[in-house]
């Protein structure tokens, strides 16, 4: 996938549907590209200094304490709640197939939300939909 | 000992069926393939090159490195815990083959020349024997029912495992409109050509700040430019960064003397009557700016020249410039392919708060290398090797040690680790493992303990424990002076070592 499939694989996503091309050019520079095989953990429950992924291709699962809870695929994001509570991730997240991912270190993940508000926005948006998928399993 | 190298003129290696086929001379496959023989794994050297060196054999193009080697350090020289100060050298079992490159340094500086990291590669090869059939180019791969047929310009390899160190060799350029007509940083011209010239780096990493660095005395004007913001090594604490040594480019800039690093995507680069124009459009300050320049040099890196990898499978990131590897260093794809040398970077560990490892420098890889040997001894050829009994009293006392002295852990900040796998009631040292071998697939029950630094800069040992396959991680605290063998450290991590069962 080269620079410019990148950009217009984000561009495609919720969480950067508000950038411009400029910011999702800045934003393509800003991440580093990670590709991981079916099976290897991405995010290990309990280890300290994960950072912020997105998925431009493949599923993973998230597991906790080795149970499937959730499957993420294309577009979807994991690490952040870690990062922005500075707890250690409650869950595993684990390839289901080979899986291909931008990835941001936790030391400057609330520096980039902070300085695109609108990602904020949709990445609270994501968050409360989970909250209400949680809600109701829980009910 | 061996008949020196380069001495020989009998060529080894001939076309044929090994068990293992090396492609590379440069300090990775050299690495790789002492470290097999000490291990009596049979295997060829190919190498396209006519003598060894690899990249160091042109570059860096100003002609000094940024890793260092220390001749005089707390360590003895040619000892295990010397390899911590002596980035360049390669490993070697016997002290004539050992820190070879602090040898041939002339004491002007601690980061040694191009030329006397060359010197010590060559010495290396020559003391040590490690033999490559130079001149023998590397041209197709197929897959076999059993392995790989590479044919090269000599004829056909066949192997059951192929290791590939051919460096991250090739200049790359991001497809910039414009970006062709530019040279690259190993197009760079005598320093002296730029003389009263403006000069336009695209490039924020390490190439582009030597650039910077090497013209300052020469250009009229220099602006360094890329998307992202530097990243200095000082702040990142990694090597992930541009090196000290390379900044005086950035604090002329912050001090305003004149020359300029921009956080700017290169839009199109247009030549003109007397040079080029670049049309950027700014990233952490917005905005569209040209600039009418008499150079443009595109400092952008490298990447690992594939060749027919791709189509076999061998799966690639980074716009294609690297494999995908296992912690091992086995494609993540291909089995039975596996990397060596600068490409080990591609497998990334665990790279808590964003801190690589080392593997793209010497220093890294040459520990990666003789891991990689002793996993294609076992996992391919069947080769049993030991892994002594530690009596349990002594156990927190090897781990501290390990965290204390071990260069692996220091050259190789969370990536590698010591490693102690309990069962049948007795701990055995499995020695030094990628870690993130060690946390996802270790043994049932084990301890691991690796060197990390956090975002604070605080550098402390990291405990990993298997218990029963699950994994738990364990930060132990930092000192002052990186000595962790106290009687605090050895309570806090018997405590932890007492939970797991032998």
């Amino acid at each position: 996938m080269n620079a410019e499939e990148v950009v217009d694989t984000l561009a495609s996503f919720a969480l950067f549907s508000d950038l411009s091309r400029p910011e999702l050019e800045s934003t393509a520079h800003t991440f580093e590209e990670e590709w991981f095989s079916e099976g290897q953990r991405i995010i290990r429950q309990g280890f300290s200094g994960t950072g912020f992924y997105v998925i431009l291709e493949g599923e993973a699962s998230a597991n906790i304490d080795g149970e499937r809870r959730a499957k993420l695929s294309r577009g979807d994001f994991f690490g952040e709640l870690s990062i922005l509570l500075d707890e250690p991730p409650v869950a595993d997240i684990v390839a289901l197939t080979p899986l291909r991912c931008l990835v941001l270190p936790r030391t400057e993940l609330e520096g980039w939300l902070v300085s695109l508000p609108w990602v904020s926005l949709r990445m609270l948006q994501a968050e409360l939909r989970r909250l209400r998928t949680a809600n109701r399993w829980r009910a | 000992m061996s008949e020196p190298a380069a001495r020989t003129t009998e060529r080894p290696h001939p076309p044929g069926t090994y068990p293992v086929v090396v492609v590379g001379s440069g300090p990775g496959a050299l690495q790789t393939s002492y470290c097999l023989t000490r291990l009596g794994v049979e295997h060829a050297l190919l190498s396209s090159d006519d003598r060894p060196g690899g990249m160091f054999r042109h570059f860096p193009i100003f002609q000094r490195l940024i890793s260092w080697s220390k001749p005089y350090s707390p360590s003895e020289r040619g000892s295990r815990a010397y390899q911590r100060y002596d980035w360049n050298s390669l490993l070697a079992e016997d002290r004539e083959h050992q820190a070879l490159v602090p040898e041939a340094m002339d004491g002007t500086s601690y980061f040694p020349s191009r030329a006397e990291m060359e010197a010590g590669i060559v010495a290396f090869a020559e003391r040590t024997g490690v033999r490559a059939r130079y001149s023998c180019t590397w041209e197709s791969t197929e897959r076999t029912d059993d392995g790989f047929v590479l044919t090269t310009s000599d004829g056909e390899y066949r192997c059951r495992v192929a290791i590939f160190a051919v460096g991250m060799a090739q200049p790359w350029k991001p497809s910039i409109p414009g970006l062709d007509q530019v040279p690259h940083y190993v197009e760079t011209r005598e320093p002296k050509e730029y003389a009263g010239r403006n000069v336009f780096i695209i490039g924020k990493r390490n190439s582009g700040f030597e650039l910077a660095d090497g013209l300052l005395p020469w250009a009229r004007q220099l602006f360094i430019a890329s998307p992202r913001p530097a990243h200095l090594s000082v702040l990142t604490r990694s090597l992930a960064g541009a090196r000290a040594r390379y900044l005086q480019p950035y604090e002329d800039h912050v001090l305003g003397g004149g020359n300029f690093v921009i956080d700017a995507v290169i839009e199109r680069v247009d030549r003109t009557a007397n040079g080029f124009r670049v049309q950027v459009k700014g990233t952490t300050t917005p905005g569209d700016q040209l600039f009418e320049v008499d150079d443009v040099i595109a400092a952008t890196g490298f990447e690992v020249p594939m060749q027919d990898l791709p189509e076999l499978g061998v799966a690639t990131f980074m716009q294609g410039r690297l494999p995908a590897q296992t912690p091992y260093w086995e494609s993540a794809s291909v089995p039975g392919i596996y990397f060596s040398g600068t490409i080990m970077q591609g497998a990334v560990g665990l790279k808590k708060y964003g801190i690589p490892g080392s593997s793209g420098a010497v220093h890294g890889f040459r520990n990666n290398a003789r891991l990689l040997a002793r996993h294609i001894a076992e996992k391919h050829l069947g080769i049993v090797l030991p892994r002594p009994e530690v009596a349990a009293p002594h156990l927190a006392d090897l781990l501290l040690d390990e965290a204390t002295n071990a260069p692996e852990l220091w050259n190789q900040v969370s990536y590698l680790a010591a490693a102690f796998s309990s069962g049948d009631g007795r701990w055995s040292n499995e020695g030094i493992v990628p870690l993130a071998h060690f946390v996802d697939s270790g043994p049932r029950n084990g301890i691991a303990i690796a060197v990390e630094t956090d975002p604070s800069g605080d550098i402390h040992p990291a405990v990993y424990v298997r218990r029963d396959g699950e994994v738990e991680e364990h930060l132990l605290r930092s000192s002052p002076t990186h000595d962790y063998t106290g009687a605090e450290h050895k309570r806090e991590l018997s405590s932890i070592i007492t939970t797991i069962r032998t």
